[in-house]
């Protein structure tokens, strides 16, 4: 039997009927990735001896009739940017080479308290930015589903991984799109709850007012089941909001009759032909699960991506002034005094993404710019914000593609950053307005490769029970297939 | 507007950042493009609206506080440990106030 193409539920059951050990079942995974992962390239470290202790501790468990966990005997990829103890945490970045973790993310430690097996470190983009996984500072990640391509990003590591069973499940980050398009891409769910819905602590920031770790799965319950135990509050971490965590798998009932399902025009200009058929093929099932769809305006879509740019970049410039060579990290080998140390050592150190966004954040904070564009940007994003809060004032969830395009081959677009950046129109939005998003498999194009679109659904603050019993009713209804 | 060389390295210099030649080449009209299109947010008359700082969720108000008491987090061999230079208990950086 094959252990790396099941659900959570699946593993579970075996487990219980004694079928097979966790031990067993970590095995395989790893027998699977050192036979397929020299191709996709989803992992930078693994930690098998962790994984298969992890592993015999679960089977002791079930041998001493303990129940089960929520995620006992689950294998997760965790992405490079949030801490593990004892392990490698890069964050894809030459600065952090042989930087590891001395504490646990919370999002990790939740996890590893609910049963879960860590098997590895997964590639992104360095210290999570970029959207194809190209940026990191170590290769490139490739996309299962066409290994010429790339698997979106900067969560790519991730979403290949749980795309090409190598892990169950999968912890990614969300900045501006960062596990809703590598989910689309690689045609797995992969969700963001609301800011401040899940523990950032232990997580290397990136956008501070933006950063968010969520899951990917094969299946939106499995999805649920993940976000179910890392959401809630945290008193380490003082944005973590103190709002109760709803059973989110009681709420994939399928009871979708009669939702208003809005669908905003702005999210429909300018994506490429074959993800616009697809999404109204998602949409005309909504219509026959009896949800009433209405057409809603979206006014200052247009202006996000560059209200979005402003504001990470200076997050990111401020953000990124810790790695300096003094107290972790690499530093330069040869400087002449200690401001030529840190110049260096962050020359040396950052990849040219990095480098860019924090030129431009500096820049735009800087004296002279700052009212102009970083004050700016914070106003048009509460215009952005607001109009959110006016369409859910009608709707119940929103419905767009995830991305206007589909995923393109490797080397294609690194040379255009502004290409780059337009690209994640469709997802910047929520990340701007803080509300939750996920991304499901919306069918495959139908050209030769035949790849993966994503369909995003999008629900008001900490709806997050709505959101995913929206998601599971699509895919309970064939909607991951649709053709 | 029209980004220069000098202005790259200005803002570089800033950030603590040394660029090559062939670096600040490549970012001049990058970089350029980028704020140009970050312009567009002009259009938009946000004269009476407020700036949003941070997503403002019902709760996140009061949860930001708690009791200021110290508590114990690392050792500080744990701290040290990851230093590119660690010495007697301190991080050694180049000498930055030179003798008289």
């Amino acid at each position: 039997m094959d252990f790396t193409n099941l659900t959570i539920e699946d593993i579970q059951g075996i487990l219980t009927r004694r079928e097979a050990s966790a031990e067993e079942i970590t095995r395989a995974h790893f027998e699977r990735i050192h036979q397929k992962d020299s191709d996709v390239r989803a992992y930078l470290s693994l930690c098998e001896d962790k994984a298969l202790d992890q592993a015999r501790r679960v089977d002791q468990q079930i041998s001493a009739g303990e129940p089960l966990l929520p995620l006992s005997g689950v294998p997760v990829a965790v992405k490079d940017v949030i801490m593990t103890q004892g392990l490698p945490t890069t964050c894809a970045s030459k600065i952090l080479e042989r930087y590891s973790a001395h504490y646990s993310a919370t999002a990790v430690s939740r996890l590893e308290s609910a049963g879960a097996i860590i098997l590895g470190k997964t590639n992104c983009d360095e210290f999570a930015m970029g959207s194809s996984t190209e940026n990191s500072g170590f290769f490139p990640t490739h996309n299962p589903h066409d290994l010429t391509r790339v698997p979106g990003g900067s969560s790519g590591g991730s979403a290949a991984a749980v795309a090409a069973n190598l892990a169950t499940v999968a912890l990614g980050t969300d900045t501006g799109g960062s596990i809703r398009q590598p989910a689309a891409f690689c045609g797995v769910a992969g969700m963001m709850g609301t800011y401040g819905r899940v523990s950032r602590y232990g997580l290397v920031a990136f956008g501070s007012s933006l950063d968010h770790i969520g899951p990917f799965g094969r299946s939106v319950r499995d999805v649920a089941r993940v976000m179910k135990a890392i959401a809630g509050r945290d008193p380490l971490d003082s944005t973590s909001a103190d709002v109760p965590v709803a059973d989110y798998e009681n709420a994939l009932d399928g009871r979708v009759r009669g939702l208003k399902v809005g669908v905003p025009g702005e999210y429909f200009e300018g994506l490429s032909p074959e993800i616009g058929r697809n999404i109204e093929k998602g949409i005309a099932l909504f219509e026959k699960l009896g949800c009433e769809v209405k057409p809603v305006h979206l006014r200052h879509t247009e202006y996000a991506v560059g209200c979005y740019y402003i504001i990470c970049t200076a997050e990111v410039s401020s953000n990124l002034a810790r790695y300096d060579g003094v107290r972790y990290g690499y530093r330069s080998p040869e400087y002449s005094d200690l401001r030529d140390m840190y110049r260096k050592t962050r020359n040396q150190g950052f990849g040219a993404e990095a480098k860019r966004r924090i030129m431009l954040g500096t820049y735009v904070l800087s004296s002279g710019y700052y009212d102009a564009y970083y004050l700016k940007a914070q106003k048009v994003r509460t215009l952005i914000a607001r109009d959110f809060v006016e369409v859910f004032d009608e709707v119940d969830v929103i419905i767009t593609p995830t991305s206007p395009i589909l995923p393109f081959k490797l080397g294609e677009r690194v040379n255009d950053p502004l290409q780059m950046y337009l690209a994640d129109i469709y997802t910047v939005t929520a990340s701007l307005a803080g509300i939750p998003g996920i991304s499901v498999p919306c069918g495959k194009s139908k050209g030769d490769p035949s790849l993966p679109v994503g369909m995003q659904i999008l629900a008001k603050h900490f709806d997050e029970a709505r959101l995913l019993q929206v998601a599971d009713a699509f895919e309970k209804a064939g909607g991951f297939e649709v053709a | 507007m029209a980004l220069t060389e000098k202005d790259v390295l200005y803002v570089a210099d800033l950030a603590h950042l040394e660029l090559t030649d062939e670096e600040v080449k490549k970012f001049v009209p990058q970089l350029d493009s980028i704020l140009q299109y970050m312009q567009k947010l002009n259009q938009l008359d946000t004269t009476n609206v407020e700036p949003m700082a941070q997503v403002a969720t019902a709760t996140a108000e009061n949860s930001a506080l708690r009791p200021d008491q110290a508590r114990r987090t690392f050792s500080q061999q744990d701290a040290m440990a990851r230093a590119p230079e660690p010495g007697g208990g301190c991080f050694k950086v180049p000498r930055v106030i030179e003798r008289s």
